[in-house]
């Protein structure tokens, strides 16, 4: 089988990109491990998702029907049930074996590919946490599918390590199924979850969150369940401060500790990788260093809000159904866009002259809370954008747009957060 | 007693306190007024849950109030959800069970149930 544009992972990411790809008349596989579409949206049964895009209030699954309709009335070819195994680049293309079921293996080739595959949580290793190795330790996207999707009540005494928002959310999930919530440590003195959040899934629920705690023992019963852990409050270098242990008996303890872009398919191709962002750099067109393989929604950087991944995966699946129509597009040069002062990461990484019709959205991540601050990017001498913003919070993506007719072949691009 | 609120209205998340005498100190904008009135009077929540079914590939569909419910009725609205079975296919937006406890709202699936 041969196609233009294989999309990777039939989540938020991979069905927008893919329609918009379709959109401009390419011929498109989708490719899906799970046996629905939708991919992690199914199991986010909360409402808060599509204010951006749609001015509606969703829960996860309405929000991913939007799309799984428009999907299958653009008539895209799509498998489930599928795993890509191994990508290789071949001249004009790629060459991808994938495994299901139904068809055993097999290889398909395609002259584009858009990486939808999403991310994964970090677990119980990432971190390492002392003490025994008993059930009832799970990472809370995982419990978050075994209750909503397959429904099972995962424990009955709750407690949760990281206030990411799959923790919170979560906390409330299992409160409300009957569950004693019994709190939420937090390593950082802040939260990393959105206000939203922290207000509607503990606040509501007197669940207390400790900042700047962590778990520091986990001790398991005769039959190797969990019986108890304990916290323990940390130092400003993240040290647990002796004296500070409190313990809690609990049968679940749920671990939201953060998620990393899944990128593993890409271990043998020649991508360039950003320790920050855990992921490949890509230039203003979603493209990695490897013409025609693009890469979108949180296989490329862990997203806050879903209307943002449709929103990044249509515009690289655009880019991509270009790449298809001009054959290939050769990288003349490129500049870079750099990360200054206050800033974790910036995305994309690189203006490629090749694209330079392309209007180039950048999106950011400070490293703390900047009450007021200045946003300033500069080219050389030149200032290309200076604007003022508040309430800057590392949980909260920024988003602005850089006309292309600005910039100029030669300096790297510099963008920089000033606090005011 | 002193009541501290966060508004979750935008990214600010100023925190607001109410003395006694109702006095509203804290807010940034007049939106954190508004909001804390609510929150003080009548606050409502939309609960969002799973309701069981007789399909064993899909034992849970998910569901929710399709209009917010006052806050205090949130664990009485919880059992009615978890008393009820999904014995039908049903499509995304079915109503499963009808104006739930007189608060004039439905619940409905978030999720097409064979349908």
């Amino acid at each position: 089988m041969n196609k233009e544009i294989i999309v990777i992972g039939g989540g938020a990411s991979g069905l927008a990109a893919a329609i918009a790809a379709k959109e401009e008349g390419r011929d498109i596989l989708l490719i899906e491990k799970e046996s629905k579409l939708g991919g992690i949206l199914n199991q986010c049964i909360h409402n808060g998702f599509g204010l951006e895009v749609f001015k509606e209030e969703y829960t996860g699954p309405e929000y991913a029907n939007k799309y799984v309709q428009k999907f299958h009335e653009s008539k895209i070819d799509f498998l489930l049930d599928t795993t890509v195994l191994h990508i290789d680049k071949i001249e004009n293309g790629f060459e991808i074996i994938l495994s299901s079921k139904v068809t055993g293996m097999k290889k398909v080739t395609c002259q584009s590919i858009i990486m939808s595959t999403g991310c994964y949580e970090r677990t119980r290793g990432s971190i390492s946490i002392p003490g025994d190795r008993p059930y009832g330790v799970i990472t809370a996207g995982s419990a978050q599918r075994y209750l909503n999707i397959d429904g099972y009540m995962i424990g009955k005494k709750v407690f949760i390590l990281g206030s990411g928002d799959i923790g919170l959310i979560m906390a409330r999930r299992m409160y409300l199924e009957g569950a004693e919530v019994l709190g939420v440590a937090e390593l950082m003195p802040y939260s990393n979850g959105l206000t939203r959040n922290i207000v509607q899934c503990l606040n509501d629920y007197n669940i207390p969150l400790y900042l700047s705690h962590t778990v520091t023992e986990i001790h398991g019963n005769d039959d190797n369940r969990l019986e108890s852990i304990v916290i323990q409050e940390v130092n400003q270098s993240y040290q647990p401060i002796p004296g500070t242990e409190r313990e809690f008996s609990v049968d679940t303890l749920l671990l939201s500790i953060g998620l990393v872009p899944d990128i593993t398919l890409m271990d043998n191709l020649d991508v360039e990788h950003d320790l920050k962002t855990k992921s490949v750099k890509v230039n203003q067109a979603y493209e990695t260093s490897v013409p025609g393989l693009f890469i979108c929604g949180n296989s490329l950087q862990v997203h806050d809000l879903v209307d943002n991944v449709s929103m990044e995966s249509e515009r690289a699946g655009k880019c991509a159904s270009e790449f298809v129509l001009a054959k290939k597009i050769e990288s003349n040069e490129s500049i870079k866009i750099k990360a200054g002062n206050n800033l974790l990461f910036v995305t994309p990484h690189y203006v490629d002259f090749a694209w330079a019709s392309r209007e180039t959205v950048i999106q950011f991540r400070s490293t703390s809370k900047i009450e007021k601050a200045l946003l300033t990017v500069s080219q050389g001498d030149k200032e290309l954008l200076s604007k003022r913003k508040s309430f800057i919070v590392p949980a909260e993506m920024e988003t602005f747009t850089l006309d292309m007719n600005q910039i100029e072949k030669g300096s790297d691009i510099l963008v920089n957060l000033e606090v005011l | 007693m002193e009541k501290n609120f966060i508004c979750i209205l935008c990214p600010r998340g100023c925190r607001i306190k109410v003395d006694d005498e109702g006095t509203i100190t804290g807010n940034f904008c007049k939106r954190g007024i508004g909001y804390v009135q609510t929150e003080m009077t009548a606050p409502t929540r939309v609960v969002t849950s799973t309701v069981r079914t007789i399909y064993k590939e899909i034992p849970r569909i998910s569901v929710k109030t399709d209009i917010p419910i006052p806050k205090g009725l949130i664990m009485d609205v919880m059992q009615k959800i978890n008393e009820a079975v999904i014995d039908k296919p049903m499509a995304i937006g079915d109503i499963i069970i009808e104006n739930i406890l007189d608060t004039g709202s439905n619940i409905v699936l978030t999720k097409p149930c064979l349908k």
